[in-house]
């Protein structure tokens, strides 16, 4: 195991130390020392490799990460794993706003609770809360899913296209073209196996699915010349 | 941008480090806003009215300023000089005359109250409270401000915190879209701003509030219904410490607590150096909500 202590090695050594290890690497498991709120700490990686951030991170943390595993013993800043391709990243406590935007791939675990704009744009990621997730969450999301133990904020799911959202907690508001729909074995399947991945205690049953009512964007075959 | 910290202390203990706390805490924040920066502490109370005056020259106007002022008031006043600003001691009861009688003079009045002190300037937030000895200084609370300016120019005026009330000060990260009304409204009530600042705006709006004997955390919940635009504030008066954050919540805020205070920060990086944040209860202020403290 390699240990870089953030106290004595700049952010760009580390990034660059991290970015660096190949796909074959035997250097496999890392331990990130005094974070202390760094911006951009792992990003960009791109190996099979473990990452373990033994405190609290700023912003796009483990942004643009592939194929690693990135953990957060502490809370993250604003946009971690911001356009995730794939890999997972682990948060520990919480996640501030727009967790795991764009991501492509992947998977993203926030144990605490995620603020607001959490999933906004994913394009394939799945997402796990334990916790709550704020207002906005899931806006424009296209496809992946966000699955939330506890409650989601108002405007779940605005202008959503092709993500799947399953809360088990309650919904402050839908938001346009979101609505509820039916749990099918499909959909329960998804959420067990993502749950057991998550280390979530919660049973598929519990949870309520929702998704586009597809009025607000329409790819309809009838309009194809119109586009 | 614009950095925003705050310390609130719950134990007598780390009062002597709160100025040096602070000040870590502001110069992390740096990189969020360059423009200029300031701190309000509330420190000890001498059972006197204290008012931070500031003045762009210092040596001619300050000089023999305390026996000057005290020949008009008619009592006793002291003056303590830290670099642009100094601090009187005046009588109970002579805010306004003493303010009347400083404008006339063109100096500046940054802040009054019985524990406040308000020290700020251009510049960078090393800069300035190296200027003034920050670290030096102990409290209860403080809070501070690093701005990058958006409403109105970069001058001592234009920098945060903002007091506009006895011991009240706020600070401000975001841009208001409805201040030049709210001026008008305000300045019909009495609580006229004396900059074209959109947060300036928000302190008086406050001031009003509590002056209307609204409590501190009503007149926060106003603003949500009464203030459009973006912000996060965090507000201090003679013995609480407050933060709000408008609907849409853009604008970034953390918080810890412990045993001992309640901190904020608009990034995690402000909290880095503070005693036992490695244990500390770590969160994000839910938008439209308001938080207080009071001691």
């Amino acid at each position: 195991m390699q240990t870089i202590d953030m106290a004595v090695t700049p952010l760009r050594d580390l990034n660059a130390t991290l970015q660096t290890q190949a796909g074959q690497t035997n250097q496999t498991a890392w331990v990130i020392e005094n974070p202390r709120g760094a911006h951009a700490l792992a990003v960009g990686l791109d190996a099979p490799i473990e990452v373990t951030v033994k405190g609290s991170t700023g912003y796009y943390c483990a942004g643009m990460n592939k194929q690693a595993t990135v953990h957060v013993t502490g809370s993250a800043g604003p946009g971690v794993a911001e356009n995730m391709m794939s890999g997972t990243v682990v948060i520990e406590g919480d996640a501030s706003q727009y967790a795991g935007a764009t991501g492509h791939g992947g998977l993203l675990v926030i144990k605490g609770n995620a603020a607001s704009r959490c999933g906004i744009s994913m394009k394939g990621i799945d997402i796990v809360v334990h916790g709550n997730v704020g207002h906005m969450s899931a806006f424009m999301a296209q496809s992946g899913n966000l699955v939330v133990c506890g409650d989601a904020g108002d405007a779940l799911g605005d202008s959503l296209y092709e993500a799947r959202l399953f809360v088990r907690g309650s919904v402050k508001s839908l938001g346009a073209d979101c609505i509820e729909k039916e749990m099918r074995p499909e959909h329960l399947e998804i959420l067990r196996d993502l749950l057991a991945r998550a280390g979530a205690e919660a049973r598929p049953e519990e949870f309520r699915r929702y998704g586009s009512a597809r009025q607000l964007y329409n790819f309809h075959v009838d309009h194809a010349g119109a586009y | 941008m614009c950095g925003i910290v705050g310390l609130f202390l719950k134990k007598d203990e780390l009062r002597p480090q709160l100025g040096d706390l602070l000040t870590d805490m502001l110069i992390t924040m740096t990189d969020r806003g360059p423009d200029s920066a300031g701190i309000a502490i509330y420190g000890d109370e001498g059972g006197t009215l204290k008012m931070t005056v500031q003045s762009d020259t210092p040596a001619t106007s300050f000089a023999g300023l305390d026996a000057a002022l005290s020949a008009a008031l008619g009592a006793p006043v002291t003056m303590r000089v830290i670099d642009t600003h100094a601090v009187l001691t005046l009588p109970e009861g002579s805010d306004a005359a003493a303010r009347s009688w400083l404008a006339e003079r063109g100096i500046r009045v940054m802040g009054s109250g019985h524990a406040m002190e308000i020290f700020k300037e251009v510049g960078l937030p090393r800069d300035v409270a190296a200027r003034f000895g920050i670290r030096g200084m102990g409290g209860s609370h403080g809070i501070g401000h690093t701005r990058m300016a958006t409403e109105s120019a970069v001058t001592t005026l234009g920098a945060h915190p903002f007091s506009t009330g006895a011991d009240q000060c706020l600070v401000h990260n975001g841009s208001l879209s409805n201040h030049n009304q709210m001026r008008r409204v305000l300045t019909a009530k009495g609580f006229a701003p004396q900059t074209q600042n959109d947060t300036e705006v928000a302190a008086c709006y406050i001031s009003s509030r509590l002056a209307e004997g609204a409590s501190l955390g009503a007149a926060l919940e106003g603003t949500l219904e009464d203030l459009d635009g973006f912000f996060t504030f965090v507000v201090g008066t003679r013995t609480g410490f407050g933060v709000v954050r408008d609907p849409i919540a853009c604008k970034p805020a953390v918080m810890a607590e412990t045993e001992d205070y309640v901190a904020f920060g608009s990034e995690y990086r402000a909290f880095a150096k503070l005693p036992g944040i490695d244990t500390a209860r770590v969160w994000e202020p839910e938008p439209a909500t308001v938080y207080f403290w009071e001691r």
